[in-house]
Order: structure tokens, then C-alpha cells, then sequence
């Protein structure tokens, strides 16, 4: 069993030090796609938080019990991406039924996370770095709150930006693109954290 | 899209005309991530390319078995035992290459590149044109990662495939290499295709294709595109105009 020291520490690395979207660049998308407006950023951060906890539970929870003991390892991939893709669906449709003031929030971010790369990241690298199951939801959870952070900060950025005076050829994604690499730059800032 | 078309259209068109790093924009987040050297942009490229051409063979061979409803999850699974084979023949016999691309190996499986294709192409056409179709962008892609990487290695080490190219003098601008730099590179980039986009349309060309990635704007892929693709197709919502409604509030 890991120990709350080492479970902190994957907390704040892989929210902050090793950012999911600024410095893995995973879930670009979503990132850029979805961050015009400081509330639907917020939005699609509360889903994705919510997505990649659990996949990362029950992905562990299939490598363990299911993988490992049949030493069927090498099939990881396959199994990740149908797990979450069906995974996804089900918490959407589930939702839909039983929970449809938090559908009402949550429900147009979901089918947008199906097949979001950061999901399956997440997924692979508890596995990669041996993570116990425990472990890899905390990384799952501090993951998505990095990807939160960095999408509530850039749409707010964005929002300030929209009627600057910026040349022709820099408008929309360009712009976007330096903005974030300059948060990128300002992410740097914390590798000397741990 | 023309009906008939020859392995050599098929390539030129995967390399030039629809580039899918330079005119499309698709699969940013590879892009983005391994092209910290020519050599690394090279191999993710190269390996791209195997996993594209086999799949496009394979769903293009399967076209008439797969059913409609199902087709995404049939296109996953079979894109991911590809990406699976190579990655395992990849550790067996490139183990650096392998450990310089790391997670982003089995993570090709959710490029949108290799979905979109299986979806625009190879689903709905003969087995030799989409062998050839996968193998123009596998290209294509291999070509914008090469390049991509060269320049961040040339301005982030003075470098291009390991080899000095600038005089002893350059002090590398280290930045180029980390994340920021790569954000910088696209931005450049993006900005180059806006410019091209532009003197087009003034000029009266057809520039409707360029950046128009998976559906329409691959950096609104997430809205439109490979992620609002469902995995069971059960019903049509129109999670498009719901999620523009939200945003328009």
C-alpha cells in the first residue's frame, strides 16, 4: 500500500510539474477546441475529472484482476481504449437516466471525451510506472485537475484576448497557440517543485 | 471525392494536397509531443505510416463485413492491433527509439489521422487505393515530422539528426526543445497556413481544404470532429448545436 507522502507527491506532479495538456500534450483538442468561454471550459474540466478518475479505477482494476493473472499484458492498449470508449457511453446514457440534473451539466461534454488521447494516457502511463491501483486513481484525479487548471486559465486568457487588435494572419488558432505556449513556459516554473 | 483513383494520385495527394500535418492540422497532439528531434519526428512519423497503410488495407479488405452501426469500435479494434504489433516489434528490435517515444507508441491508436481516413477513405474504397492512400499520408505525416523536428533542433541545439550545423558560435535557444517550444513551432505554422489562406481566397483560389481538418477546423476537433464521433451510433443527437447553444450563453 502506498503511503500518503508518496500519493501527495503524484498529486501535485502530475497536476502541476508534468501538466497533462502544457507539457505531455495530451488532450489538445478539447483544449483548444473547447476553450472559448470560461464556463464551458470549467464544464468540459468538471467531465473530464470526472471521466478520467474513473476510467483510471476501472482500467486498473482490469489490469490487475483480469491481464496480469492471464499474462495477456501485451493486449493493454486494446483492452484500455474499449473499456473507455464503452465506459463512456455508459456513464452517459446512465446519467441521462438517473442523474439528469448532472447530465444537464455534464452530458454535452462526455461523447466529446471518448476518444480524447488524455484518457488513454493516463490509463498507459499507471501502468508504465507501476502504479498500484490506489496510486493510478490519484493519478487519474490530479491528471484531469491539471487539464482543468490549464483550460480555465487559457479560455479566461482567451476571453481578454478577443478584441485585441492582433494581425491578420495571427487571429483565431494561432494566437491561441502562443498563448499557451507562454503558460507552458510559466508551467516550467514549477519543475523545481519536487 | 473522384471515384477512380490511381496509387500515384493517392500518394501525391497524401503528401501534397492534403498533407495532413501542413493543409489539415490533424493529430496535433504526436506532433506536438516526439518532434524534439528530426530522428524522433522521423520514427513516430514512420511508424504512423505502418500502422495507416495496414489498417486502411484491412478496414478497405473488411468494408462489406463491418456493420454500419458498429463501425467505430471495429476501426479501434483494429488500428490498436496493429499500433500493438508494432509497439512489441518496436521493443524488440528499436528499443531506443521505443524509449524516446515512450507512451506516445500505444497512444497512436487515438490519432485522428489514422480514425478519420478509416472513416473518409477506407471504408468506402478498394483495398489497392486505400493501401495507397495510407501509405501518401503515412508520408505525408513522416515529411511534416521530419521537418518540424529538424527546426527544433536546429534552434534548440544547433543540431539536425545529431549532426552541427550551425557554427560553433550559436548559443541554442534550449526553450525550442522543451514543451513551450513546440507550441511556438505550431503557432508559426498555423499562422503560415492562415497567411497562405488568405492571399488565396483574395486571389479567388478554392482554399476551402486547407485546415479543414477531421470535419471542418481540427483545432475544433473536439467540437466537430474525431471527438464528438460516438462509439455506438444509436441516435443522431445533435450534440454540435447543443454544446454552440452553451457557449453562445
Amino acid at each position: 500500500m502506498e503511503s500518503v507522502k508518496e500519493l501527495l507527491v503524484i498529486l501535485i506532479g502530475s497536476s502541476l510539474v508534468s501538466n497533462v495538456v502544457l507539457s505531455q500534450f495530451l488532450g489538445l483538442c478539447p483544449f483548444l477546441g473547447v476553450s472559448k468561454k470560461t464556463n464551458t471550459a470549467a464544464g468540459m474540466g468538471c467531465a473530464v475529472i470526472f471521466v478520467i478518475t474513473l476510467a483510471s479505477a476501472v482500467a486498473g482494476l482490469m489490469y490487475r484482476f483480469i491481464l496480469q493473472p492471464l499474462h495477456i499484458e501485451y493486449l493493454q492498449t486494446i483492452c484500455f481504449i474499449l473499456v473507455i470508449a464503452a465506459l463512456v457511453q455508459f456513464v452517459e446514457m446512465f446519467l441521462r437516466k438517473a442523474m439528469p440534473a448532472l447530465y444537464e451539466a455534464l452530458g454535452v461534454y462526455l461523447p466529446l471525451i471518448t476518444t480524447n488521447c488524455a484518457v488513454l494516457g493516463v490509463a498507459l502511463t499507471n501502468v508504465q510506472k507501476e502504479y498500484g491501483i490506489l496510486a493510478g486513481i490519484v493519478n487519474g484525479f490530479a491528471t484531469a485537475v491539471g487539464f482543468t487548471i490549464a483550460i480555465v486559465i487559457l479560455a479566461g486568457l482567451r476571453e481578454k484576448m478577443e478584441h485585441n487588435d492582433i494581425p491578420e494572419s495571427f487571429r483565431g488558432m494561432p494566437a491561441v497557440l502562443l498563448t499557451a505556449g507562454l503558460m507552458a513556459i510559466a508551467f516550467c516554473g514549477f519543475s523545481g517543485l519536487l | 471525392m473522384k471515384k477512380t483513383s490511381g496509387a500515384g494520385e493517392r500518394l501525391i495527394n497524401g503528401i501534397v494536397k492534403e498533407n495532413p500535418t501542413f493543409v489539415l492540422m490533424l493529430g496535433m497532439c504526436p506532433t506536438l509531443a516526439v518532434t524534439t528531434s528530426a530522428m524522433n519526428g522521423f520514427g513516430m512519423g514512420a511508424t504512423t505510416l505502418v500502422v495507416l497503410a495496414l489498417s486502411n488495407l484491412i478496414i478497405s479488405l473488411m468494408r462489406n463485413i463491418i456493420p454500419n452501426k458498429v463501425r467505430i469500435p471495429a476501426f479501434i479494434v483494429i488500428i490498436a492491433s496493429f499500433v500493438t504489433i508494432v509497439q512489441l516489434l518496436l521493443e524488440a528490435y528499436l528499443p531506443s527509439l521505443n524509449d524516446a517515444l515512450g507512451v506516445y507508441i500505444p497512444l497512436i491508436v487515438v490519432n485522428c489521422i489514422i480514425l478519420g481516413r478509416a472513416e473518409s477513405y477506407a471504408y468506402s474504397n478498394p483495398a489497392i487505393p486505400s493501401l495507397f492512400d495510407g501509405i501518401g499520408m503515412g508520408l505525408g505525416f513522416t515529411i511534416a515530422l521530419t521537418c518540424i523536428g529538424a527546426v527544433r533542433e536546429l534552434l534548440g541545439t544547433g543540431e539536425i539528426f545529431g549532426a552541427r550545423i550551425m557554427p560553433q558560435a550559436y548559443t541554442p535557444i534550449g526553450i525550442f526543445v522543451l514543451a513551450p517550444g513546440a507550441f511556438f513551432v505550431l503557432a508559426m505554422l498555423c499562422a503560415l497556413q492562415n497567411f497562405v489562406k488568405l492571399r488565396g481566397a483574395k486571389a479567388g483560389k478554392d482554399t476551402s481544404r486547407i485546415g479543414s481538418g477531421c470535419s471542418e477546423d481540427c483545432m475544433n476537433c473536439g467540437e466537430k470532429g474525431c471527438g464528438r464521433r460516438k462509439f455506438y451510433d444509436d441516435s443522431d443527437d445533435l450534440i454540435v448545436e447543443d454544446l454552440s447553444a452553451k457557449e453562445g450563453k
